[in-house]
């Protein structure tokens, strides 16, 4: 049975914690998470989450932590073993009506579900000219700093960003994780929900209250006038890092955190680079035809003439992500965005 | 076979296997449990090595002996071995060094041992993707065929294939692709599911509602349950599957039906999900303890158990030695294997590390 009525489901409430609603909060990203996806759940009884060991464990990373016990195992589902399964039924579900949040359990092994993904999910909504909705969220822990063995590290969202029907996001604060999550719940479309697990235990505040950004806003972190350092999930703080160590030195930085992957928000990062004249994009992922690559391609474009000098990639290498022992070398570290911020001056 | 007790008590079905465990002498039958003994200590130890920092994960093969023995000492020498992630003695057994797997989860490597190396006894390294190495070891089976390395009659020197998975890959379509090439192409290969009730907290309830091995019937592979904890069983049965594999017969497919009595992996919290009396329960019918018994009746001496706790204790010590020796990884293993012919931005990039490096030694000097 198909069908190919439109969905009428309202899309949830954005609704803080409902225990202490409106209180600003210290929070370690992780838990931010398991709120934003309690208020989704609690929001709509057609939100369900759906995910290998996600229900009585709460996720090896615990972001799904007491939601089963909470709202039952119809809306907070032990999924088989099966990475296609997962999305290909959630795809189903969707169909019938809800919204599932997907959790992929680490970053490599969404690849089985990728058929899935890029050429039913992303392209099911324009295949039924609009009749049929997508309102999917696939959360996937990504990228390294946490000494893991491989297929446990990967920043895969280019794959992701180069299919069109995909929204991709990223946060890279408690706060936003919090607000993007009940966004991207509420979106119709498909959206991949990268999580820095490197950033899972930091802390910061949310304020259950007030709404964050859009979705799709980039966010401006940190000014500065003489270079734009551009970057996503944990890769934001250490451009920060990076920032305040080029202050030491006399350069001033202006930081901004992409956030939305794909649509990106150019606003901020054009309004910046006209005021510096000058841009670093770091990023975990390899570089080449990277989001990296693309956002240095559109700024080029977009303000050629504003530039002093080429916009720069820091990047991963174009290799596999190493064994743990060298992901040290091979991530970005502050020292390689500035060196490339001396590159960026020297022009 | 072997009862939870240690006595020798052959259901009716395994009549059929009497025969391969008769032919078993007192040395190989001793060799079994030493494998089991052993292979514990080092998995202890190896536990122990994660908790202290040495290790970035472990995972535990800790009440799985009996399985993993069994079916490695019953392939031959001229077989594939395909293991998942957690089989440490299945590839000690084929030649592998143990401290080659700590290599792997201590962060040093993506692979930890050369399957080409004919002292690792064509054993391929260790797949994280669960599931994955179930085609590949179909398709390696399925080269066998188109060469003629299988079949011919001859047992001594026609080859075959063993791939080892868990319940919780049961349930991904590689596994259930690779049973349909494997029966479409008839290929000499052997299925080895260790069934241990768990896949990290989901229970093999959600992987399956029928027995695992009845998967078999669907995709026309003979297949049969073993108690996984019964070395000899693992043993009997898998000798058999794998000669009837070479001689020609096609797949056949095991499920080794056994615990887990650990944690999944060292990053895993069992209490969460499951109960202490379930553990206990499996306790009773551990591998080791239920084969010293046999062999104890059989009149294996006090000084054979005693070897066995020093070797045991010698390679657990020997480990840990071997692993706080373990140096770092040089830089250029990141570029020197990632295509075979030279690449220009692979080469470009590491020209660009070596420089970038240097250039602190010259600051720092
Ligand atoms: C494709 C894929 N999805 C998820 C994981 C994460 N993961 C690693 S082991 C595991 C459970 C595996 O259970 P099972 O197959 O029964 O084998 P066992 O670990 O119990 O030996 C999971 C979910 C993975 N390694 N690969």
């Amino acid at each position: 049975m198909t069908t190919a009525q439109p969905i009428s489901t309202p899309a949830p409430e954005p609704a803080g914690d409902p225990a202490d609603a409106g209180v600003i909060r210290s929070l370690p990203l992780s838990k931010a998470l398991n709120l934003g996806l309690r208020a989704a759940l609690a929001g709509s009884d057609r939100v369900l989450l759906m995910g290998e060991d996600i229900g009585r464990l709460g996720g090896v990373f615990r972001v799904t932590e007491g939601l089963q016990a909470e709202f039952g195992d119809r809306r907070v589902i032990d999924t088989p073993l099966a990475e296609s399964g997962i999305v290909g039924t959630a795809i189903g579900l969707a169909m019938a009506g809800f919204r599932p949040v997907l959790e992929i359990q680490f970053d490599g092994f969404v690849f089985p579900a990728f058929d899935q993904i890029t050429s039913q999910l992303a392209k099911i909504t324009n295949r039924h000219e609009g009749a049929v909705r997508m309102p999917i969220v696939i959360r996937i822990p990504y990228g390294g700093h946490i000494g893991a063995v491989e297929h446990h590290q990967e920043s895969p969202e280019a794959y992701f960003t180069h299919t069109p029907g995909l929204r991709v996001v990223s946060p890279s604060t408690p706060n936003d994780a919090y607000w993007m999550m009940q966004e991207a719940i509420a979106s119709d479309d498909p959206v991949i929900f990268l999580e820095p697990k490197s950033r899972y235990w930091q802390k910061g505040e949310v304020d259950t209250r007030a709404p964050a950004l859009p979705l799709h806003a980039s966010r401006l972190v940190r000014r500065g006038t003489d270079v734009t350092l551009v970057g996503h999930g944990a890769m934001v703080h250490t451009l920060l890092q990076a920032a305040a160590l080029a202050e030491s030195e006399g350069t001033s930085c202006e930081v901004i955190d992409l956030r939305s992957l794909s649509p990106v928000d150019y606003g901020p990062v054009l309004d910046s680079v006209r005021r510096t004249g000058r841009m670093v994009y770091a990023q975990e992922a390899p570089g080449f035809t990277s989001l990296g690559s693309e956002v240095a391609a559109t700024v080029m474009e977009k303000a050629f003439f504003a530039l002093e000098s080429p916009v720069l990639r820091v990047s991963g290498f174009d290799t596999p992500f190493p064994p743990a022992k060298l992901e040290g070398t091979y991530l970005p570290d502050a020292d390689r965005i500035l060196e490339a911020v001396d590159r960026a001056l020297a022009y | 076979m072997l009862d939870a007790d240690g006595t020798l008590s052959p259901t009716p079905a395994a009549e059929p296997y009497l025969a391969v465990i008769d032919a078993l002498s007192d040395a190989e039958l001793e060799g079994l449990y030493r494998d089991m003994a052993e292979i514990r200590a080092f998995d202890v130890q190896a536990t122990n090595l994660q908790r202290q920092g040495q290790l970035a994960l472990w995972p535990p093969s800790f009440g799985q002996e009996a399985a993993q023995v069994g079916s490695a000492r019953a392939a031959r020498a001229q077989d594939h071995v395909f293991p998942s992630y957690r089989e440490h003695v299945v590839a000690r057994i084929r030649g592998v060094d143990p401290v080659d797997i700590i290599r792997l989860m201590r962060g040093l490597t993506h692979g930890g041992w050369d399957p080409t190396d004919p002292r690792n006894g064509n054993t391929h390294i260790y797949t994280l993707v669960l599931g994955a190495q179930t085609l590949h070891a179909t398709g390696l089976a399925m080269g066998l065929v188109f060469d003629g390395r299988s079949g011919t009659g001859d047992l001594e020197r026609d080859e075959a294939v063993i791939v080892y998975y868990g319940d919780g890959a049961s349930s991904q379509g590689d596994v259930h692709e690779a049973m349909v090439f494997a029966a479409s192409y008839q290929t000499p290969e052997v299925f080895f599911l260790q069934n241990n009730q768990w896949a990290i907290s989901v229970p093999v309830s959600t992987q399956s509602r029928s027995p695992l091995y009845r998967r078999g019937d669907g995709y026309g592979i003979p297949a049969i349950p073993i108690d996984g904890n019964d070395v000899l069983a693992g043993y009997a049965v898998t000798r058999v599957a794998l000669d009837e594999a070479r001689t020609g017969q096609g797949p056949r497919a095991i499920e080794a039906i056994t615990y887990r009595m650990g944690a999944h992996t060292t990053s895993d919290d069992p209490t969460k999900y499951r109960t202490s009396d379930e553990e206990q329960s499996w306790a009773r019918r551990d591998p080791i303890a239920r084969m010293a018994t046999y062999l104890r009746s059989r009149g294996a001496s006090d000084a054979f158990f005693a070897d066995v706790e020093a070797s045991a204790r010698a390679l657990a010590d020997d480990t840990r030695v071997r692993t706080n020796a373990l140096g770092g990884v040089p830089t250029d293993l990141m570029f020197d294997h990632v295509y075979s012919e030279p690449h220009p931005l692979i080469d470009e990039q590491q020209r660009w590390l070596a420089d970038y490096e240097a250039s602190f030694e010259e600051g720092t000097s």
